[in-house]
């Protein structure tokens, strides 16, 4: 089979997952990494070192930061032409949007978010999850190139085997004026990306029940519970920070006021599997459980003992947060030599 | 401005959805506008307001679904189209994206096309640039700020680093994200104007266009393997002792 897998990159940056695609491409055949972009034969060398035989690089002005319709153009026009059997994309912003944009060019459909793949007689079978992960189907489609994004951590990384190389071949851009320009980047809120990360602390609503702090004179009520959520959070990013974990909320922390929106673990934020998931104050509504159930080791610190989320935790601790994360965080540093 | 939002009714996502003899089910939880299309809603609003126009509300789905249009009039859309159709009961992506595409051409002159980010049901997140893809439109995904002057387009858009900042011209597709603010209620007045509303239904020869074939075939659904495990509590003379023995618990599970 020969499998295409997109890299998926931000100046230079590239997503994990696109290394992990070329892992699922190798098992099935030869892999052709596609990079898009300016200045990144870099990342065309990295690629070969991850196990893709040949990369098809195309540099343009006009590819310089991603654009959904040159970038698109320009896949869509090379897959008419090479008529790859298989396209791989990480589940990201960018894959997801491209990978559609290319089916619709290529009439073929889309199995987004896959966590397995199984080929038989040549033909695939693949497994995702709906409904937040509260249900998995099985999908398969009828037409061709198969069409895939894969859900980051869901597959391993191949080994970088360092001096490794492979056919490199430069590809222009799709010739066409796309209306739409990149006027550059905000940048984000800091720490780990949470679908990347491998170990997650999150905070919800209990984080700003601290009793024992006296909010700052002049604050009204709803100021006053944010002021406390802040200090709660400190927590949560200090605990973070030792163990390098990527800082995740509950909808509640959130909808509260405490935290961005980029931080939201669940039904209508992020879907995260990480291997250590530590829950901090959060009850574990099912919207919330639906974000976080696939993590590997999920650990609970909760002052009511029959919250839910201790029904998934391999490790529970029923008591006030405020003074058990500290003692924790001090432990980690102590047994982790920071 | 010609706005229009596509919405989709979705079982609540406080729902306990598991399968039962090989079916969908999720008991007796009522059905819902998707909740992130009440945020492509509240930006459809947000921009009749700030630029006069019309917001009409599109949805696929069948008599069940009115309830769902109705609750987009309560909250402000001016008025609403029922796609229905037998041939339409289970659509992959693309073929959602082709009838929507559709629907947009047959209303005609539209500047601004709003969707959720992804439907909490299906969870894919791709007919809002495959609709743009189909109708040669800019595809501004994950938008959390908009601004518009005459035909130019200004947005922020979410990406896994931070946000890209964009411009481009209108007609244009938004998907919309929760950065971009909370939906509003239904107002009194909209509710009981969405009481006495009556619903036009287009059925896909009104709309022009053959059943569009999907790609994407779905042999089984399954409910996820349970995870079987029993909490162990930590517990301790002082937080210190606890601590100290989680730290080791979790350290023991080498994943660290």
């Amino acid at each position: 089979m020969n499998t295409w897998v997109y890299i998926d990159h931000c100046k230079g940056n590239v997503i994990p997952a696109s290394w992990e695609a070329i892992g699922v491409g190798k098992a099935l055949g030869n892999v052709t990494a596609l990079v898009f972009g300016s200045g990144v034969e870099a990342l065309a060398k990295i690629a070969f070192e991850y196990g893709a035989d040949k990369v098809l690089l195309a540099e343009d002005v006009t590819l310089v930061d991603y654009r959904a319709e040159a970038y698109a153009t320009t896949m869509s026009q090379l897959a008419a032409e090479q008529t790859p059997d298989l396209v791989l994309f990480p589940t990201t912003t960018r894959g997801r949007e491209l990978a559609g944009m290319v089916a619709i060019d290529l009439k073929s459909g889309v199995m987004v978010d896959v966590i397995t793949l199984d080929v038989t007689d040549g033909k695939i079978t693949i497994t995702r999850p709906i409904y937040a992960g509260k249900l998995l189907t099985k999908e398969i489609c009828s037409t061709k190139p198969q069409i895939i994004t894969l859900r980051g951590r869901a597959f391993p990384k191949p080994a970088q085997q360092f001096g490794r190389s492979g056919t490199l071949t430069k590809v222009s851009a799709a010739p066409g004026d796309f209306p739409t320009k990149v006027e550059g980047y905000t940048t984000s809120e800091g720490g780990v990306s949470l679908a990347d990360a491998g170990v997650i602390v999150s905070g919800g609503r209990g984080v700003s029940n601290n009793p024992a702090l006296t909010p700052p004179a002049g604050l009204d009520e709803k100021h006053a519970e944010i002021w406390r959520a802040r200090q709660g959070f400190a927590l949560v990013k200090e605990l973070a920070s030792v163990l390098g974990a990527a800082v995740g909320a509950s909808r509640a922390a959130v909808d509260a006021g405490y935290v961005p929106y980029a931080h939201q673990v669940g039904q209508t934020g992020k879907v995260v599997s990480p291997d250590v998931y530590i829950a901090l104050g959060i009850s574990g509504a099912i919207q919330h459980q639906a974000g976080m159930r696939s993590s590997k080791v999920i650990v609970a610190i909760n002052k009511d003992p029959e919250a839910p989320i201790f029904k998934l935790a391999r490790f529970g601790v029923v008591g006030d947060l405020f003074q058990v994360v500290p003692a924790l965080t001090a432990a980690f540093k102590q047994k982790m030599g920071k | 401005m010609r706005i229009v939002v596509c919405i989709k009714q979705v079982p609540d996502s406080t729902a306990k959805v598991v399968v039962e003899q090989g079916k969908i089910s999720w008991g007796d939880a009522p059905l819902i506008m998707n909740p992130w299309d009440e945020y492509a809603l509240e930006a459809a609003l947000q921009q009749k307001e700030a630029l006069g126009g019309t917001v009409t509300a599109v949805t696929i789905g069948d008599e069940s679904s009115i309830e769902t249009l109705k609750r987009a009039l309560a909250m402000g859309a001016d008025d609403a189209i029922l796609i229905k159709d037998p041939a339409l009961a289970t659509l992959d992506t693309q073929a959602t994206a082709q009838v929507l595409a559709a629907v947009l051409q047959k209303i005609g002159a539209v500047d601004m096309a709003f969707f959720g980010r992804q439907a909490i049901d299906g969870d894919a997140g791709l007919v809002p640039a495959q609709a743009a893809r189909l109708l040669g439109w800019p595809s501004l995904t994950l938008t959390s700020v908009i601004k518009i002057e005459g035909t130019n387009v200004r947005v922020e858009r979410s990406i896994e680093e931070g946000r890209q900042v964009v411009t481009t011209k209108l007609p244009a597709v938004f998907s919309m994200t929760k950065d971009f603010g909370e939906p509003r209620y239904p107002s009194f007045m909209g509710i009981r104007k969405a009481a006495r509303a009556e619903i036009p239904s287009w059925s896909l020869a009104e709309v022009g266009i053959p059943a569009p074939a999907s790609v994407i075939s779905w042999p089984e659904v399954m409910n996820p393997p349970s995870r079987e495990v029993t909490c162990e509590f930590i517990t301790g003379a002082n937080p210190e002792e606890i601590a100290e023995k989680l730290a080791k618990k979790i350290l023991a599970e080498k994943v660290l």
